[in-house]
């Protein structure tokens, strides 16, 4: 497209753990923005009567449903984790190589942890209602 | 001769233009989020069996329905601001970014409205 020197981008870069977390933030980011369309989706079919809501309630206890629930559940974890490491980053916190390391280890294992307790949770209440 | 300060002529000019209010505005919708977002997930497995009579019951209270109702603002306004970023650095082509731009603002408002009737009409309506 142009032959002037442009700067360094992705393809020139070893990948590394803090460049993958911040791609991955902004790619939860647009992932949770598409699933906030399913939320909108159960609110309006509650709010649109029995009939609605029960056919949504079908619809979101598919297999395919939780699995791409189970998926949002993570991208959700994960953004809302890591989003807590960019406040502290705000606040000029955690900048050390070594910290924010760390933290992004944190974070994913944070991801992870909250992301099966959740679905522990979901687990043993249908378990128990069926 | 001006009688203005220099900081006064200077304000404006920058390159940021209005991008302390985005940057502010995105830090201020993720703090309500925290702790909104993870209502949410509490909400979520509450009501995860329950029927339409129960979810009706949940949002005529008014904590909820408020609850609600500033979880459906943050997390719009929120969307609307990142997916703004994403769309300013990957599309190209001026027609292309202003016609994505337009929708996004519109969809985002379009959506929230959407649930803030629907919360709304679960709140306070008589079904």
């Amino acid at each position: 497209m142009t032959s002037r020197p442009l700067s360094p981008h992705l393809q020139v870069y070893r990948w590394q753990l803090p460049m993958a977390m911040s791609i991955f933030h902004r790619m939860t980011g647009v992932a949770l923005a598409v699933g906030s369309l399913v939320l909108l989706y159960w609110l309006v079919a509650a709010a649109s009567g029995p009939e609605a809501y029960a056919r949504a309630q079908g619809l979101l206890g598919s297999v395919v449903a939780k699995l791409l629930l189970a998926g949002w559940t993570w991208a959700f974890f994960y953004h809302l984790c890591n989003g807590v490491r960019h406040l502290f980053w705000d606040a000029g916190k955690g900048f050390e190589i070594k910290r924010a390391y760390a933290s992004g280890y944190a974070v994913i294992g944070c991801s992870f942890v909250l992301t099966a307790l959740v679905w522990a949770c979901v687990f043993a209440q249908s378990g128990g209602a069926r | 001769m001006s009688l203005r300060s220099p900081l006064g002529r200077v304000r404006g000019l920058g390159s940021a233009k209005s991008g302390l209010s985005h940057w502010r505005w995105q830090r201020i919708t993720a703090l309500a989020l925290i702790p909104l977002g993870l209502w949410f997930v509490y909400i979520l497995l509450e009501l995860m069996n329950a029927d339409h009579a129960q979810v009706v019951a949940f949002f005529r209270s008014p904590c909820p329905a408020a609850l609600a109702i500033g979880l459906v603002v943050a997390l719009f306004y929120h969307m609307k601001l990142g997916l703004q970023v994403v769309v300013e650095d990957y599309v190209h082509g001026h027609v292309a970014q202003v016609a994505l731009q337009v929708a996004l603002r519109l969809g985002t408002a379009l959506g929230a409205l959407l649930a803030l009737v629907s919360i709304l009409k679960l709140s306070l309506g008589s079904a």
